[in-house]
């Protein structure tokens, strides 16, 4: 699938009134199957660029702009469909968010298979919680990441770098053709970084799928994606090849921000823990 | 002024003189502890709330009198059959209630839960689909607001003496309840999952069941077993308005000021709401 923006502002809907928009007249392009990285400072609107890819978040009008503002999927405004076309659109791309979207009870498996549900019947998704089902393709996204064992386990068993893995398997067990994906890397140690990026950019190879990612970490980036996106403050600082990001270009990206581009390497943030908690006696 | 008073009266000026150091949250205190007395003496009033009553000679001795036949409560053979099956019935019309009250309770919940709105993904919710989200809200509220008591009245006039009228009248009440609660567990959890399975394009029953379900069953399994032990109460005092069970049996036995019968079924419910409390004891232990 390919996308256009022209123009495009977002924010996302809780955000103070009068604060400027996270994403201010962004244009860019990104073809079929081609493979992007987005990358920039903390709060440069990396996630709302990403929202806003995924028609999760509908484009706001920058003053004065208004009239000049487009976001095309596949070239057609999908906010202009009606509300199932929407939503079919929805199916046919994947948005990962960066705190993997996983209740705390429920087993891997399940949370894999989640990824299939757009392309199933209503019937067929709910019998598969009572009888076994689809086993294989979950078996298979969990062997790319090494996790096929826990098959079986309940989400609030995994530490913080499995649970990440579990909800990049379930971008590999849906059939999506427009990945996006935002900061698959928090909570994984160096080698595992290198194979969950291996993995995302091989699958979306495979399915000739589009593929865009934010990253903090920009060595990853340079050496993993033919595309590297610079975004600082809701706008595009630059949009290169990897071969042409220079370190110079980087300090400028980074500028008031260095820790975040040479800091201590691996910089993993520690995740929200999903743990499940007790259950209380409710009296109401 | 003598010189004793001066140390205590400094820090006082002190406070006074320093804004900084007054606890903002004093003034509050004091206004809220006038404002209930203001609001509760008037109602202590209206509702003739007076204790002294309960303790005049006249009231106090027919009382102990009828307390005192409590002990020790019947047990001959006869009447111990007769309660295991009026008890037995008890059960039986709160757990058929309450079943009932699911069936209705769970597609209303279903319809009227927000976190499973689509057009809300983007902002705010389109307002054909918030309209019906309040008027599903609007139906639980007018199903519970009437007491379980008038539905079993009402149910009486109807269908008859016996457990029917109960069972419909527990079914309708706590069909509002249940719904409500339900809606209100599935709204406060986080809704980060289901908005995500939303978001990529699942439709709302597959976003329940495998987002919004496995993060929140244990605490449905939890208040639902809560209800149940309710309706087991409940389905009691509604046999007092003919509605069959324990509660008819325990009417019959008031009016005969025949305490000690009295007295054993207030033991076997006591024993019914100890064993409510262990089965959802260990079901929860058995979902944690």
């Amino acid at each position: 699938m390919k996308i256009e923006l022209q123009q495009v502002s977002g924010r996302h809907p809780a955000a103070k009134a009068g604060s400027p928009n996270a994403i201010r007249g962004v244009s860019l392009a990104v073809a079929a199957g081609e493979q992007a990285a987005v990358i920039g400072p903390s709060g440069a609107g990396k996630t709302t660029l990403l929202h806003l890819m995924a028609c999760a978040l509908q484009p706001v009008s920058e003053l004065g702009q208004a009239t000049l503002s487009k976001l095309q999927i596949d070239g057609q405004d999908p906010w202009q469909l009606p509300r199932s076309a929407l939503q079919r659109l929805r199916g046919r791309l994947f948005l990962a968010p960066q705190v993997p979207p996983l209740p705390a009870r429920q087993r891997v498996v399940n949370a894999v298979l989640a990824g299939r549900l757009p392309h199933e019947s209503v019937w067929h998704s709910l019998s598969r919680l009572f009888y076994p089902r689809d086993l294989a393709p979950a078996h298979a996204a969990l062997a790319r990441f090494d996790l096929s064992e826990k098959l079986f386990d309940r989400v609030d068993r995994l530490s913080g770098g499995e649970r990440q893995r579990v909800g990049l398997a379930r971008l590999l067990a849906s059939q999506a053709t427009l990945l996006l994906v935002d900061e698959p890397l928090s909570a994984l140690d160096p080698s595992r970084s290198q194979q969950a990026i291996d993995a995302l950019t091989a699958t979306a190879r495979e399915r000739g799928a589009t593929l865009v990612t934010t990253l903090h970490h920009v060595e990853m980036a340079l050496a993993n994606f033919p595309r590297i996106i610079g975004l600082r403050d809701g706008v595009v600082a630059f949009d290169l090849p990897a071969a042409q990001v220079t370190p110079a270009l980087l300090r400028q990206l980074y500028a008031n921000h260095l820790q975040e581009l040479d800091g201590p390497a691996p910089e993993t943030t520690p995740l929200p823990t999903t743990e499940a908690t007790p259950v209380v006696m409710l009296c109401r | 002024m003598s010189p004793a008073q001066r140390p205590e009266l400094r820090p006082k000026l002190k406070s006074q003189l320093q804004p900084q150091l007054r606890d903002p949250a004093w003034l509050g205190r004091v206004f809220g502890c006038l404002a209930t007395a203001v609001v509760l003496w008037p109602l202590l009033v209206l509702s003739e709330f007076k204790p002294g009553q309960l303790f005049e000679p006249g009231a106090l001795k027919p009382t102990l009198h009828f307390l005192a036949d409590f002990f020790p409560p019947k047990t001959d053979a006869d009447f111990l059959a007769m309660l295991a099956r009026e008890t037995w019935r008890t059960v039986a019309i709160a757990t058929a209630g309450l079943v009932l009250a699911m069936l209705l309770a769970i597609p209303l919940t279903l319809l009227s839960v927000r976190v499973l709105s689509i057009s809300a993904l983007s902002g705010r919710m389109a307002w054909l689909p918030s309209v019906f989200r309040q008027g599903i809200r609007g139906v639980l509220i007018v199903l519970r607001s009437v007491p379980e008591l008038v539905w079993a009245l009402l149910f009486v006039r109807i269908v008859g003496l016996g457990p029917t009228s109960g069972v419909l009248a527990i079914a309708l009440t706590y069909g509002g309840m249940l719904g409500k609660v339900y809606a209100d567990i599935l709204e406060s959890g986080d809704a980060h999952a289901s908005q995500t399975l939303l978001r990529n394009g699942s439709g709302r029953m597959q976003a329940f069941f495998y987002a919004l379900l496995p993060q929140t069953a244990a605490e449905l399994t939890s208040y639902t077993v809560y209800r149940w032990e309710c309706a087991i109460r409940s389905s009691a005092v509604l046999g007092f308005v003919g509605a069959g069970g324990l509660g008819q049996q325990m009417d019959a036995s008031m009016k005969m000021f025949n305490g000690s019968e009295v007295g054993t079924m207030l033991l076997v419910f006591m024993l019914l709401v100890w064993l409510a409390d262990n089965v959802s004891a260990w079901l929860r232990k058995g979902l944690g």
